[in-house]
């Protein structure tokens, strides 16, 4: 393989991993405050693009219009769930609040069926992001570029509120301790609900992205991308905002250039996420930036 | 209530249901008669989860694969030897299994062995970790099942899937092997592994001082889960005389998550009752799927795609408002309903005590 078709490569499994690691922000963040596997954020991330795509095609909207009505909806959509289905929940056991969880999903990607008909449709793309840069012989979208630039923008900016803002404080606070939070005056209530609504920005953000590289959408389109970006925010860590950036580069380089290598591996592509889920889990269970913590009896 | 007289009901209820069987094959056309092999088996399914999240407390949600395992290997045994060149046509079947066949019985077996052989397997790394991680791991599991089963074209025959195989009508294999599933889950959850069971379910840490060990009864538990939903799996493939890798996509195990969570989290007689409400209320519902017109008019609502909708809500209702389901832990014994009728009993005399004070 020479050296110009594996920059190629290593430039798609860049953009696929910023991809991955934009959703996998959101598992992250949810899991660190409620300890919840949000099962559901696969399918938020799923409404968004098709939100994307009618507001896109049917109502033709221009791209930016369409961009913030996206995110908008798709936050709106993530702090329902969270007072409709995990709210009720909040004292009940942990199986209880992820059966919910499973509930939700369920849900969505059968409204969405049966909403939008389960025929997948074509992503509506413009020729800004899908123009092709020549790079001495490497040909990348501009698209593959801006997608890693838009992922590591939004990794500083929210660094920058966890670790230095008042909400972001709080947010610390009810991760490390939520019964001591809420007696320090914590609005438990608001602060997840400001996750879920970060979360839900990201998955749309990232919905729009992935619409514009992947250009089709269809209702159980977010089902394989959530179950790998939660295993992107394993490896890295789970709870940690830069380990699930790292788990998602990681898992998209190793998809791509696996693929890439070993040809005969293309059918086996999705399987190689699992995989790596259970290697981390044998080798380092904590994940590659978490902190070993003990339980306590 | 003395240990003969639970034998004798016992020993009239499985009349009552063997007398059930045998009228309902002769009286019932082959759709009922389905729609009963499919509550059989779902209840089948529906324990060996219930052994898994509701007795030991492991999320596991690996289900959908090891039915996979447990269906392909009976579709893969059983097909006549001459059928074979015909269903895999893309790509002649693998020269070593082609020319093998097993009978329907010990095929069944075998799926249940090597389903029971991958649990240990993906049990080993997991269930050393975290709750949550095992049900990410099971989900993946049985995904990766899915995957390899569609491009093993020699052995699966890949997205194809495999078809002609010999087919059960009749009633007897599902329900027998049900009421013997029902019966080996009462002795397993009535066993001491069964109390260690249900001790790692409530505490962990206070199982382990109590000398439990907890990695060996978890994947004693994960084993027992994965044969038994095998088993259900091939009784399903011989239910439909035909498998593919898309009936065994994952959102299949949530159907067993409805029954177990509707039917009660750790109870034998809730995960029957809810195995049967569900499995004919998913049918029953099928008319949601039908066009629907009133006085002429289609209502658009009625289309492809509702049903799921309106199971989906269901489910939700059950698990934000019922979160115990119809049964909670309790079960149904002799005992229970003796009081019952008891209870009855008095409430009746009594009353009848009460009107005549009035009068």
């Amino acid at each position: 393989m020479g050296l110009q078709t594996f920059m190629q490569h290593l430039a798609n499994g860049i953009s696929l991993g910023s991809l991955y690691a934009l959703i996998a922000i959101g598992y992250t963040m949810v899991y660190g405050i409620l300890r919840l596997i949000n099962f559901a954020h696969g399918d938020i991330f799923m409404m968004a693009a098709y939100l994307a795509f009618f507001g896109m095609t049917i109502f033709s909207m221009p791209w930016y219009v369409a961009f913030i009505m996206v995110i908008v909806v798709t936050v709106i959509l993530g702090i329902l769930i969270e007072k409709a289905a995990y709210r009720p929940l909040r004292d009940a056991p942990t199986s209880s609040v992820l059966i919910s969880a499973i509930g939700v999903s369920f849900l969505l990607e059968n409204l969405a069926t049966f909403l939008f008909s389960g025929k997948p449709r074509a992503f509506p793309t413009f020729e800004t992001m899908t123009y092709s840069l020549d790079m001495q012989g490497v040909s990348v979208q501009v698209l593959t570029i801006i997608v890693p630039i838009v992922t590591l923008i939004i990794l500083f900016i929210l660094l920058f509120v966890i670790n230095r803002t008042k909400l972001g404080m709080a947010m610390r606070a009810v991760s490390k301790d939520y019964e001591i939070a809420k007696v320090m005056g914590i609005k438990i209530n608001n602060i997840i609900a400001y996750t879920f609504a970060i979360g839900s920005a990201l998955a749309a953000i990232g919905a729009f992205l992935w619409g514009m590289k992947y250009p089709q959408v269809s209702p159980l389109m977010g089902v394989m991308p959530g179950l790998k970006c939660f295993i992107a925010a394993v490896i890295g860590g789970i709870g940690n905002i830069k380990g699930a950036v790292l788990g998602g580069f990681i898992l998209g380089l190793a998809e791509v250039l696996l693929v890439a290598f070993f040809g005969q591996l293309t059918g086996y592509r999705d399987a190689i996420a699992f995989i790596l889920l259970i290697i981390i889990l044998l080798v380092r269970p904590t994940g590659l930036l978490g902190e070993k913590t003990a339980e306590k009896v | 209530m003395n240990k003969r007289t639970k034998l004798l009901l016992n020993i009239a209820a499985l009349v009552v249901v063997i007398l059930f069987i045998i009228i309902a094959n002769e009286l019932f056309d082959s759709y009922i008669k389905r729609i009963l092999n499919l509550c059989a088996i779902y209840t089948i399914l529906g324990l060996s989860m219930n052994l898994v999240n509701g007795f030991t407390g492991l999320f596991s949600l690996g289900q959908a694969g090891f039915m996979a395992i447990g269906a392909y290997t009976v579709a893969i045994f059983t097909v006549p030897i001459e059928a074979r060149s015909l269903i895999f046509y893309l790509k002649p079947m693998n020269a070593f299994l082609s020319g093998i066949h097993i009978p329907f019985v010990p095929a069944l077996l075998l799926g249940g062995v090597i389903a029971a052989l991958f649990a240990w397997l993906i049990g080993a790394p997991v269930l050393r970790l975290r709750g949550d991680y095992l049900a990410i791991a099971t989900l993946g599991f049985s995904e990766i099942i899915r995957i390899v089963f569609t491009n093993a074209q020699t052995i699966t025959n890949g997205a194809l899937g495999i078809k002609n195989i010999p087919t059960i009508s009749n009633l007897w294999w599902t329900w027998s092997i049900a009421l013997l599933t029902i019966f080996f889950m009462i002795l397993l959850i009535h066993s001491s592994y069964g109390r260690a069971f249900k001790a790692i379910r409530e505490d962990e840490i206070a199982a382990e001082a109590m000398g439990i060990g907890l990695f060996k009864h978890k994947v004693i538990s994960f084993m027992i889960g994965a044969f038994m939903a095998a088993i259900g799996g091939g009784l399903f493939a011989a239910l439909l005389g035909t498998v593919d890798p898309k009936q065994f996509y994952f959102t299949l195990t949530y159907n067993f998550l409805l029954i177990i969570v509707l039917g009660g989290m750790g109870s034998i007689s809730g995960t029957i009752i809810s195995a049967f409400i569900v499995t004919g209320g998913l049918e029953w519902l099928r008319f949601l799927d039908e066009p629907m017109s009133i006085g002429g008019i289609n209502i658009a609502l009625f289309r492809p795609g509702l049903r799921m909708v309106v199971f989906s809500i269901l489910l939700m209702i059950v698990v934000l408002f019922y979160r115990n389901g119809l049964m909670g832990q309790r079960e149904i014994t002799w005992e229970a309903i003796g009081e019952f009728f008891k209870k009855l009993r008095t409430r009746k005399t009594r009353n009848a005590k009460g009107g005549a004070k009035v009068e």
